[in-house]
């Protein structure tokens, strides 16, 4: 293409080259790949520790560990899925890579900080992984760090919560700058209701990480204050109410898994309307109904302590709640259908991801009813029925969303495209192997098969054989996906043209990949994101 | 440097002597009233005040007064969340 | 080479503003613990409070007000473009989080003679309801002087900034966010005074 201007991959910003060119590098397409490597690095680790939780339980009693192994293995897969792959997955990466030229910026509003954040990322995660050698052992509490085992264990709690806070911090920056971006860096005529929405899920999401993010820090705080003063706020021998701990863990850890969802809704929507060659459906509904998810979602933490002996007050009115956030959801995915009705379908990969992402949300989204309401969730609490609604949505939805988001935007970022056919393969048995892996499960813990446990009777056996036969499935699909993308990435066919897929977002508009300001001529912020008319992709 | 000149309204030193002033009367009646025993009430009455003083700071030495709508509406928004946070735990500890 | 920089005003006030409502929700964690336990043992958290100095809490609470004021008043000058007026009250603000932390010691130093001090041998013969107002009260007075510390730093760097004219009377946007900060550390002291020092 245009040969005028360098892509950001030759030219630094910074005067530096090679590696020292990337770590020094304030431009946030650079950082967005360097947290897409970390994280999906981290997420390969998170897969084998979840096949390995999958391959014990394959039958009952010891297979391949031993109880307490077993205890580290899935306390340390929620940790990293959760703190170090997930909730900064789409935001930070994704988001970091699309998110300033969507709105005609060159970068973001604070590039140092941005810089800042990702060490921030490291230095948590490397802490993380300090965590599992040092001291009296692996941690062994679960990722929720429920007191007052988690005040009491041996094991090495103290530092793996201090990187929790790091992290966290870490997010709060992200957010931090992202908002201030939006509100400060838009294109001039780039008005809100032009804002792309997978940026708009983003904003949503930025006022999440900032008002709730802290109250996470602070609780992680108080238990790395409890294991080394021994206040006792949370002992119920020293007069303190474990209860209030999870109050204070969930005002943060349920808010999270909107920032874990949010981000991904944003990508889908943006998908969708290009495979389909039709303007969004209800965009203002949509971007309107990411904000209402994030405030109804601070109001209904609660809901994950029906049985922890809260008030009975309580527990009617945060199940009450809880129904409300359904609404925005199902506002979305309503929307999306009515996109694709009588679209102009072209299956092309992202679409297929996306495509994955509204079935499987939807799942999880619906059985998450199940667990909102009190009567029914009194007995499917901390069953595996919880594991797979927390996987469908979060796997199904944030895991699939990013999928997608990799395949519509990396071609951008690296200038070359992956073999579409062989992506399709691996969506299909991706989406296979994920059923095959968690619909059992819903099953078994309909029947009562507790998470969390090492070992099992044997009625449930046949559901967990079916179980990790899928995770072998999945596995090989995701396999699949990552050499195919690699693969893609670094030597696959030269994408011509700005604009492989037709879309209409301004990142479509730039040079490919883009240039390090983002921009070779003014952005033309005159037409609507999901505006197709008159856009055709480049061949 | 910069080359555009930006409005910026400048707290003149007299208003912020008056809302010291006026901060320090605060503190001496929190003060006082926590001395007279009016049982449940001194909890809303230190509260109210409390709320007070940091409404002045807020307002003018933070200078809010003078922001836009959208600043004010984000300050009003994050302590609606705490006190949504806090006034929520209670569904529970109250009812217990 | 990336010389766009653009001095956006409006961008690091915001920028600020959201930085300092993660702070309030920080410390609105601790608040939250603090009134479930205040609703569930109000004898112990009058009979814990009694023991605490009024006189000196009274005392960095005006302290800190003061302070207040002046970083404000130091806001003012160098928009005013006096320079050196702005030093001094940066100066005394400075001053002002010192004797507040040497009063905060004083203080502490009294309850660890008093043998009260988190798990102290002391505290277990206590009430439940004691021990976790003087739980609370040393990690959100512990948080808060933190805080304090973290201040007295910024605010110097910002002397050094000021000396230098890094900070001047067009662009002084990092000696006002300085001062959101240190408000904020006021305003969070303004609750915890009369929630530990007067409670009823």
């Amino acid at each position: 293409m245009s040969n005028s201007t360098l892509s950001f991959w030759e030219e630094t910003g910074n005067g530096r080259t090679g590696i020292m060119g990337w770590l020094t590098s304030t431009d946030h397409k650079r950082i967005g790949l360097m947290y897409l490597y970390i994280l999906l690095a981290m997420f390969i680790v998170g897969v084998f520790l979840g096949l390995a939780i999958r391959l014990e339980l394959i039958a009952p009693g010891r297979t391949i560990m031993d109880a307490q192994t077993y205890n580290t293995v899935f306390t340390l897969h929620g940790v990293i899925m959760i703190f170090i792959v997930v909730i900064p997955s789409i935001p930070a990466a994704i988001g970091n890579l699309v998110l300033p030229i969507q709105l005609g910026a060159e970068d973001v509003a604070f590039p140092r900080l941005n810089l800042f954040s990702w060490y921030l990322y490291v230095g948590g995660t490397l802490l993380a992984l300090v965590s599992l050698f040092t001291g009296g052992g692996t941690p062994d509490t679960g990722w929720t760090f429920y007191v007052p085992f988690s005040e009491f264990t041996t094991t090495n709690v103290s530092v793996a919560v201090i990187a929790v806070f790091i992290l966290g911090f870490s997010s709060i920056l992200t957010g931090l700058n992202f908002i201030t971006t939006i509100h400060r860096l838009r294109a001039p005529d780039m008005t809100w209701t032009k804002i792309p929405l997978f940026t708009w899920s983003l904003y949503a999401t930025g006022w999440i990480q900032v008002l709730a993010t802290p109250v996470l820090g602070i609780t992680v705080l108080l238990i790395f204050a409890e294991r080394v003063l021994g206040v006792g706020l949370f002992d119920p021998n020293k007069g303190g109410d474990p209860i209030l701990y999870q109050h204070l863990f969930w005002i943060y850890s349920h808010p999270a898994v909107y920032i874990m969802i949010l981000p991904a809704m944003g990508v889908v929507s943006d998908i969708i309307p290009v495979f389909a060659r039709k303007p969004i459906f209800g965009y203002k509904t949509i971007a309107f109904s990411s904000l209402m998810i994030a405030f109804a979602g601070s109001l209904v933490w609660a809901h994950h302590m029906f049985t922890s002996g809260m008030s009975d007050t309580a527990v009617l009115i945060f199940s009450l709640l809880t129904f409300i956030v359904a609404i925005p959801s199902a506002i979305k995915v309503f929307n999306w259908t009515a996109t694709l009705y009588k679209g102009s379908i072209s299956v092309e990969p992202p679409l297929l991801y996306a495509l994955g992402f509204i079935f499987l949300f939807s799942v999880g989204g619906l059985t998450g009813l199940i667990l909102g309401s009190a009567g029914t969730d009194i007995h499917v609490h901390d069953t595996y029925f919880v594991v797979s609604h927390f996987h469908y949505v979060i796997f199904g939805g944030t895991g699939f969303g990013l999928f997608a988001a990799m395949h519509f935007w990396l071609p951008k970022y690296y200038g070359r495209m992956y073999d579409k056919t062989l992506s399709k393969v691996a969506f299909y048995i991706l989406f296979v192997g994920f059923n095959l892996l968690y619909f059992p499960l819903f099953i078994i813990g309909l029947q009562g098969m507790p998470r969390r446990y090492y070992d099992y009777l044997p009625q449930y056996q046949d559901g967990h054989i079916i179980s990790t036969v899928g995770s072998w499935v999945l596995a090989l699909g995701l396999a699949i996906m990552f050499y195919n993308l690699i693969k893609g990435c670094l030597k696959g066919e030269k994408v011509n043209g700005r604009n492989p897929w037709g879309a209409a977002t301004l990142e479509w508009t730039t040079p490919t990949p883009p240039p390090l300001l983002n921009f070779d001529r003014e952005p033309d912020t005159s037409r609507k994101p999901y505006d197709f008319k008159g856009v055709t992709p480049d061949e | 440097m910069s080359e555009h000149k930006h409005e910026h309204h400048i707290l003149s030193i007299k208003t912020a002597g008056i809302i010291l002033g006026l901060l320090l009367l605060l503190t001496a009646i929190t003060v006082g009233v926590s001395r007279i025993n009016l049982g449940f009430l001194n909890v809303a009455v230190a509260m109210t005040l409390a709320t007070t003083k940091a409404l002045l700071v807020i307002l003018f030495f933070m200078h809010m007064k003078y922001e836009s709508r959208f600043m004010q509406a984000i300050v009003f928004m994050c302590f609606l969340i705490l006190a949504i946070f806090i006034g929520f735990t209670f569904f529970d500890v109250a009812y217990r | 080479m990336s010389n766009h920089v653009h001095k956006d005003y409006a961008g690091a006030k915001l920028g600020m503003w959201l930085f300092l409502f993660t702070e309030v929700l920080l410390f609105g964690g601790m608040f939250v613990l603090y009134s479930a336990y205040f609703h569930e043992y109000p004898r112990e958290f009058h009979i814990g409070g009694k023991q605490l100095d009024v006189v000196i809490g009274t005392l960095n609470t005006v302290v800190l007000l003061l302070s207040s004021f002046s970083i404000a008043a130091a806001i003012t000058y160098i928009q005013q473009g006096k320079k050196k007026l702005a030093l001094i009250y940066t100066y005394l603000t400075i001053g002002a989080a010192f004797i507040f932390l040497v009063n905060k010691t004083i203080e502490w130093r009294a309850k660890f003679h008093h043998g009260i001090w988190p798990d102290s041998p002391h505290l277990r013969e206590l009430s439940h309801g004691e021990n976790i107002f003087f739980g609370l009260y040393f990690l959100m007075t512990g948080l808060h002087a933190l805080h304090v510390i973290i201040g007295m730093v910024v605010l110097s760097v910002m002397v050094y900034f000021l000396k230098k004219d890094v900070i001047n009377q067009q662009d002084f946007v990092k000696l006002e966010n300085a001062g959101l900060y240190w408000h904020i550390v006021d305003l969070i002291w303004i609750f915890l005074f009369p929630l530990f020092y007067l409670v009823l």
